[in-house]
């Protein structure tokens, strides 16, 4: 957790003066019963109504001198809480920016968004809530039990056992149910889960008339819910009443032996007084100080997490920052021996694939799910680094580029089309921002897009809601194509992009392309065996080979594969 | 709409009230007694002079009724807290119960119509929220006016001046916390709002870095969130000031009428009415006075959540069902015949779909639909498992309209095979009982071997017993797709609906898949939303479908002849293929 305070650095001064201030509000807090004291031992007592007038006049000055120096320490907690939260966030969001495709996979998506969000908002509140209460209420125990001890030490021992007991229940109270807690949030994911099978699901549920089933399942899963709640709140509705008999009996034995004292004359009947309100205040700060311990576990939660995205360092870095020199002769693409795996002890995803792409030619790759195809490709703008052997884009090794550069040329259409939230205009720009709106006509065109885009009403200027919902699925592939298409790349890697195309729209689509991308090199990943059939060349891989590479007619003669891939679709 | 919703939530308490009622008695004696202690320890500090003036057997027999309030005060807080507690938690668990067995009363066409997250974030934030507004209502907000009331009572039974002081100083904590909760929620909610964009945003680039890497996007979309958190942070600082102000301002006023109670009191007791026991008994409740209205009007906020989210939960519980089955329904001889008759469909009334559309299918017919991505095909589906009701004409099932038969005697005749294959989470096993709970182990194998699935289930590390992962992510498309035909397969269905993948499968499977297509078809009556050629070549009758409408229909040799949209879709086949060549 104490590895987040270099987000604090900008604000040592807040976070100096913030819980100065407090203390200060806490240390005028603590004379109120004993002024109080004084009106009644004093006042009354010598009946001067001059001298309650000034002590009651000192309390609100008291009040007043609290109200302002809190107000100080609102504004300091808010500020450095919120500039810290702001500069975690930022440099999250920089540093998910530079992990690498490995990273990620292992830190998980969902996880991340979380991390930044709700994680954060929990560290920035707690510093908020530390600034303002890590001082007072630790001060105000320790206080209460000091003026209690300069009022009378014996009866400071009560207060002292009455402060133990009470931190014992807050500690067992909270202990106890944290786990009870854990479980519960399992319980209510559970229920979340079904709700969302019993949505998705509606279909097959009711095909199979199994409503019944399901309201069973979910008697089940909120009877369970129900019960372990009953648990915790049987524990957790003791801790207020026990700490409130604790209090109360704290306050008769005060009573009773603070009489005995004022029987001896060794105490007065205002310090009672005192004692009781005392006795009070120590109550409410342990209650501060049990919630701040739970925020506390909290946070250290979080921060753990945040520290886990900050250390964790891209396995995939540029091989330089400026342009480098490249060799025009050479294939646009080669493979050389390249062997892959995601992990140390799994099977190697790639073995040993040796391959070269013409310049301006068109491959397509071909294989059943798992062969490697999209591991292939994604070896090309380095989302992976090849375990061994070596990708070349136009002779040099892809670790030699800039990430500028080498991604700079390539065009790629993922599997899932996904789109941004934003303006169509503003998801054909993403590679160049400057781009003219005839240029993204163009590569609307290309991609077969422009016929439905120009009769949206409103064009390049309709809407695209997030992921693209808005849009039907192929018509999102066909707006991530031209998206791929708007900077002229020099490599366009398609990655199984025509599979929500009916085949009409499949092939005009590879016709246009022909026609409008002179001199582009194209990766065309497929399962579809009529897709690739015009490709110059065709790869087919199976199991993380190359189990041919040719064109259609020499596959047909010479690779076994090949010919059941074609037989399973056109036969 | 707000007094509406309010009501209904008392209605959901109904079969708790002698809960309910327990809970209230012991809000009022607990809530009592602790306003009692302070008055008893005045008295007990009024027998306490000064030196060798203490009655310590008065002071002794006032100690112990207090003993006894503590007592009394610490059962009952407690027992109203569980009490509250458990009439909470039921009531949430039936909430939940309810919304769960309306969503599977409501017609689909309200599941696909509303937002599946938004639904989800009913069932589990909102009927949450309801849960937490009722626990703080009765907690917090019962006793907190009880509280108020209590000791207004007990102050002006011990001296009526100062409490009047104290009565009219109080609404300004009030008004002070209402101004400043005024003040700051409106901020708030332009948090609330920002950060919620902000979410979304993270959500959209962190949750799609790859594009973001292959576009080499980083440092626009980090420009664009950095705006955003800029943003952010004016906002939020102003929120958190705003909201940070109650707090000491509301103790400032607190404060303020500890000391006015203090001066007036000291002042009464000068003048002989009032006995110090009796001032220091006030000045405690000038300080539990003050508290409970802090707390309110904390609960009020909350309360107002609760009262939202119960106006959203219950418009997913007033959401219409579907027309009950009627109690005479038909159930005619089980074998597979399907008519169509003069059907016309819409999803939206402006949009007409299907319009004036018939088709006699015997049993035995294999119907295959074709057409190109996002015609409707899909909605015949709907029609005859009657996820959706036609507008006009009627569908029959073995010579019976099915808006006539029971829903779970027609569905039962028939088996579907979707595209997106829908498991839940649990056992492979279970998986495949889904459709039959009484089939035997024997059964479940054999249908999986039918449908080709035993090898792969074989494979896997529990076999039978592997867990199916959330939506299957832990099973390949087609892999899923081959377990739902065994699940559909085991049902023994006289009618078969397919709704063929358009691709995304590896060969071997997709082989596998056809076969086990094949193999489920045969003497059925299958409807097949066909993407492959082969499929559609050995169909009986096709349907081509066009922007909705049935545009064409007979069988491929018929089809051909006609030479209309069916012969240029199926020559686009060819014509890839052949630019493919060349």
């Amino acid at each position: 957790m104490f590895k987040l305070r270099r987000f604090l650095k900008d604000y040592k001064k807040e976070c100096i003066i913030g819980p100065l201030c407090k203390l200060f509000e806490a240390i005028l807090e603590l004379f109120v019963p004993l002024v109080m004291a004084r009106i009644i031992d004093v006042g009354i007592k010598n009946r001067d109504a001059v001298y309650v007038w000034k002590m009651g006049g000192l309390l609100v000055l008291l009040a007043v001198l609290g109200w302002s120096s809190a107000m100080f320490t609102q504004y300091f907690a808010s500020k450095a809480s919120q500039g810290a939260g702001t500069k975690i966030r930022r440099e999250l969001f920089l540093h998910i920016n530079s992990l690498s495709h490995a990273e990620l996979d292992a830190l998980g998506t969902p996880s991340l968004i979380t991390r930044i969000t709700n994680d954060t908002n929990t560290v920035q509140q707690s510093i908020a809530m530390m600034i303002r209460l890590l001082t007072r209420a630790p001060f105000i125990i320790i206080g209460s039990l000091v003026m209690a001890m300069t009022i009378s030490p014996r009866l400071s021992l009560i207060f002292f056992g009455a402060a133990v007991l009470i931190a014992l229940t807050l500690y067992l109270v909270t202990s106890k149910s944290v786990p009870i807690f854990t479980k519960m949030q399992k319980k209510l994911d559970n229920i979340g889960l079904i709700a969302r099978e019993n949505l998705s699901g509606s279909r097959v549920i009711r095909a199979f008339s199994k409503q019944k089933a399901e309201t069973a399942r979910v008697d089940e899963a909120t009877g369970e819910l129900a019960e372990i709640t009953l648990r915790v709140s049987r524990l957790s509705a003791l801790l207020s009443p026990v700490t409130y008999a604790v209090t109360d009996i704290a306050i008769i034995l005060i009573v009773w032996y603070g009489a005995v004292n004022v029987n001896i004359g060794e105490m007065q009947t205002g310090d009672i007084v005192a004692l009781v309100s005392y006795m009070t205040q120590i109550l409410l700060a342990m209650i501060v100080v049990a919630n701040l311990v739970t925020l506390l576990n909290r946070t250290a939660a979080s921060a753990k997490r945040i520290n886990e995205v900050f250390e964790t360092e891209p396995s995939v870095v540029e091989g330089s920052t400026e342009t480098i020199a490249v060799d025009l002769s050479a294939p646009k693409i080669a493979f050389e021996h390249v062997c892959f795996n995601y992990s140390d002890d799994g099977d190697d995803e790639l073995s040993d694939l040796s391959f070269s792409v013409k310049r301006g030619s068109t491959v397509g790759i071909i294989g059943s799910t798992g062969s490697g195809k999209t591991t292939l490709i994604n070896l090309i703008p380095r989302f992976y680094d090849a375990t061994a052997g070596c990708v070349r884009v136009d002779g040099r090794d892809v670790r030699d580029y800039s990430f500028a550069q080498l991604r700079g040329q390539i065009g790629m259409v993922p599997q899932q089309s996904i789109l941004f939230s934003g303006s169509i205009r503003d998801n054909l720009r993403w590679q160049n921002k400057d781009a003219a709106d005839s240029e993204l006509i163009r590569a609307l065109k290309t991609a077969q897009a422009w016929e439905f885009v120009s009769k949206l009403p409103r064009g390049l200027d309709s809407r695209v809601e997030q992921g693209g919902r808005n849009f039907s699925g192929g018509q999102r592939q066909r707006l991530c194509i031209a998206r791929a298409l708007v900077k002229l790349p020099e490599i366009l890697i398609l990655d199984d992009s025509f599979s929500a195309l009916d085949l009409a729209t499949d092939a005009a689509l590879r016709r246009a392309l022909k026609e409008t991308t002179e001199g582009l090199t194209v990766l065309i990943v497929t399962q579809r065996s009529t897709t690739v059939r015009g490709a110059d060349r065709i790869l087919v891989l199976n199991d993380g080979t190359s189990a041919g590479y040719g064109t259609h007619d020499e596959l047909m003669e010479s690779c076994e594969v090949y010919r059941e891939i074609v037989a399973s679709q056109e036969g | 709409m707000k007094d509406s919703s309010v009501k209904k939530v008392l209605h959901q308490l109904r079969p708790y009230r002698l809960l309910l009622i327990a809970a209230v008695l012991c809000a009022l004696v607990s809530v009592s007694l602790t306003l009692l202690v302070p008055v008893l320890v005045g008295r007990a500090i009024d027998h306490i002079i000064g030196k060798g003036e203490v009655g310590f057997g008065d002071v002794a027999r006032i100690l112990g009724y207090i003993g006894a309030a503590v007592a009394g005060v610490t059962i009952c807080q407690w027992l109203m807290t569980y009490l509250v507690n458990s009439i909470s938690c039921k009531t949430v668990r039936d909430l939940r119960r309810q919304v769960f067995r309306k969503l599977n009363t409501v017609p689909l066409s309200t599941i696909d119509t509303h937002g599946h997250g938004d639904l989800i974030s009913r069932v589990i934030n909102d009927v949450d929220a309801v849960g937490d507004g009722l626990t703080q209502f009765f907690l917090q907000l019962l006793s907190g006016v009880i509280t108020i009331i209590g000791t207004l009572v007990f102050m002006l039974l011990t001296d009526w001046r100062i409490a009047l002081a104290v009565f009219f100083l109080t609404p300004l904590s009030l008004f002070v916390a209402g101004f400043i909760g005024k003040l700051s929620a409106r901020r708030f909610r332009e948090q609330q709002i920002l950060q919620g964009e902000i979410s979304s945003f993270v959500e959209e680039y962190v949750g799609n870095q790859r594009l973001v890497k292959a576009f080499a996007y980083e440092q626009r979309s980090y420009e664009a969130f950095d705006r955003f958190n800029t943003t952010l942070l004016d906002v939020g600082f102003k929120a958190q000031y705003a909201g940070a102000l109650a707090n000491p301002t509301t103790r400032l006023v607190n404060a303020i009428v500890y000391a006015a109670v203090g001066i007036i009191g000291a002042l009464t007791v000068l003048s002989g009415s009032l006995t110090v026991g009796g001032l220091s008994c006030f000045l405690t409740y000038a300080n539990q006075y003050t508290k409970p209205f802090n707390e309110v009007t904390g609960v009020l906020t909350q309360l107002q959540t609760g009262i939202a989210a119960a106006s959203r939960v219950f418009e997913v519980l007033e959401l219409e069902d579907e027309t009950p089955d009627r109690a005479d329904a038909p159930s005619p001889a089980r074998r597979g015949e399907v008519s169509i008759r003069d059907v016309s469909f819409s999803y939206t009334p402006d949009k007409p779909l299907i319009r004036h559309f018939s088709l006699e299918v015997p049993a035995g017919t294999r119907v295959a639909i074709v057409g190109p991505t996002g015609c409707g095909k899909t909605t015949l589906i709907n029609l005859l498992m009657r996820f959706y009701d036609v507008d006009s004409g009627a569908v029959l099932v073995d010579g019976t309209d099915i808006r006539l038969m029971k829903r779970d005697d027609l569905r039962s005749r028939c088996g579907m095979v979707l595209q997106d294959s829908w498991l839940f989470c649990g056992t492979i096993m279970e998986n495949l009982r889904y459709g039959n709970e009484n089939a035997t182990d024997e059964q479940v194998i054999a249908a999986a071997k039918a449908a080709y699935a035993h090898s792969f289930i074989r494979r896997m590390p529990k076999g039978y017993d592997s867990p199916v992962s959330e939506g299957g992510g832990n099973l390949s498309q087609g892999q899923k797709q081959l377990l739902c035909i065994a699940r559909a397969m085991l049902t023994d269905p006289e009618i078969m609906i397919l709704d063929e993948a358009t691709s995304s499968i590896d060969t071997l499977t997709e082989i596998r898949v056809q076969k086990a297509f094949a193999r489920m078809m045969k003497g059925r009556t299958g409807f097949v939303v066909a993407h492959r050629l082969s499929t559609i070549r050995e169909s009986d009758v096709i349907l081509v479908m066009r922007d909705g409408n049935i545009v064409e229909q007979g069988s491929h040799r018929e089809l051909l002849r006609k030479k209309g949209f069916y012969e240029e879709l199926y020559r686009s086949q060819f014509a890839t293929q052949e630019t493919a060549r060349a």
